[in-house]
C-alpha cells in the first residue's frame, strides 16, 4: 500500500497535462487564425 | 507522400483535417481520462497512483512519435528536398518538446507515491530529458538558421541524427539496471500484460492525445505556410 496520499499527484498530473495541452492547442489556434488573415489581407491588396 | 508535398494540396486536405483531429482528440481524452479516474480499478501493486500512467504513457508515447516524425521529415527534406518537409519539422519540434516535459514531470509524480522519490538518473528518465534537450536545441537552431534565411538543411541532419536517442530510450529498460519497468504493451507482438479494464482507457486517452497532437501540429503548419505567403508577397512588392 502506499505510505503517501496520492491523490494529490494524481490531481497535480491531470492538471498539468491537461492545462499544458490546452494551452498549447488554443496558442497554436490563435496563432494560426492570425496568420491565415494577414495572408488573405495581403492577397487582396491591389 | 510526393503528391501531398505540395503546399496548395496540403492545405485543401489540412483545413478540414484539422477541425476533425481536434475536436475527436479532445473529446477521446476527456472520456478517456473520466474513465481512468473513476471507472478504471487500482493497480495491485501502485494502488491509486497508476491513474497519472492514463495522462503519462500518451505523454511518452507522443514524445518519442514527435521525434521520429522529426527524423522522417528530415530525411524528406534532405532526399527529396520536399518543400513542406521542413514546415512539418519545425511544427512537429514545440508540441513534442511540450509532451517530453508533460512526461518527465508526470512521470516524477508517479514515481514519489510509487517509488518514494522524484527522480532516480537511471537509463529511461536519463534518456528523456536528454530528448527535452534535443528537443529544445532543435527548436534553438530552426529559429537560427531560419532568420539567417538558410535552407534548414543543417537543422534537418540534426533532426536526422537525434533519432539515435529514441531506441535508447525504448531499450534503455532492456539495456541497463532501471528502476522503470519493461514496457507492458507490444505492438509488434499484439501483448500486453495489462488487464482490460485498465488497458482500454489507456490506449483511448493515447489515441485522443495523438489526433490533438496531430491537430496541432497541422495548426502549426498551417500558420507557418500562411507566414510564409506573407513575407513571399511582401517581398514581391517591395521589389516592384
Amino acid at each position: 500500500m502506499n505510505a503517501i496520499n496520492p491523490w494529490p499527484f494524481i490531481a497535480a498530473a491531470y492538471a498539468l497535462t491537461l492545462l499544458g495541452t490546452a494551452g498549447l492547442a488554443l496558442w497554436s489556434f490563435l496563432a494560426m487564425r492570425r496568420a491565415e488573415a494577414d495572408a488573405d489581407a495581403v492577397s487582396k491588396r491591389p | 507522400m510526393h503528391v501531398y508535398a505540395n503546399p496548395a494540396r496540403f492545405l485543401k486536405i489540412a483545413r478540414p483535417l484539422t477541425a476533425w483531429l481536434g475536436w475527436a482528440g479532445a473529446a477521446m481524452i476527456l472520456g478517456a481520462l473520466a474513465w481512468g479516474l473513476l471507472v478504471a480499478p487500482a493497480e495491485r501493486s501502485q494502488g491509486e497512483s497508476v491513474r497519472i500512467l492514463y495522462v503519462h504513457v500518451p505523454a511518452a508515447w507522443l514524445a518519442m512519435a514527435g521525434w521520429t516524425g522529426i527524423a522522417i521529415a528530415s530525411l524528406m527534406q534532405i532526399v527529396w528536398r520536399h518543400p513542406l518537409a521542413a514546415v512539418a519539422a519545425r511544427a512537429l519540434a514545440g508540441p513534442g518538446a511540450l509532451f517530453t516535459a508533460l512526461c518527465l514531470a508526470t512521470g516524477s509524480l508517479w514515481g514519489k507515491p510509487t517509488w518514494g522519490t522524484y527522480w532516480e538518473w537511471d537509463g529511461r528518465m536519463t534518456s528523456m530529458l536528454v530528448l527535452l534537450f534535443l528537443y529544445l536545441a532543435f527548436i534553438a537552431l530552426a529559429g537560427a538558421e531560419k532568420e539567417k534565411g538558410g535552407e534548414g538543411r543543417l537543422t534537418a541532419i540534426f533532426g536526422l541524427v537525434g533519432a539515435v536517442n529514441i531506441p535508447i530510450i525504448h531499450y534503455s529498460v532492456v539495456w541497463w539496471n532501471t528502476l522503470h519497468q519493461p514496457a507492458s504493451i507490444s505492438f509488434v507482438r499484439g501483448t500486453s500484460t495489462i488487464h482490460g479494464s485498465m488497458l482500454w482507457p489507456l490506449l483511448v486517452s493515447a489515441l485522443g492525445f495523438s489526433l490533438l497532437f496531430g491537430a496541432i501540429v497541422l495548426m502549426r503548419m498551417r500558420a507557418e505556410l500562411a507566414r510564409n505567403k506573407v513575407e513571399a508577397r511582401l517581398k514581391r512588392m517591395a521589389g516592384a
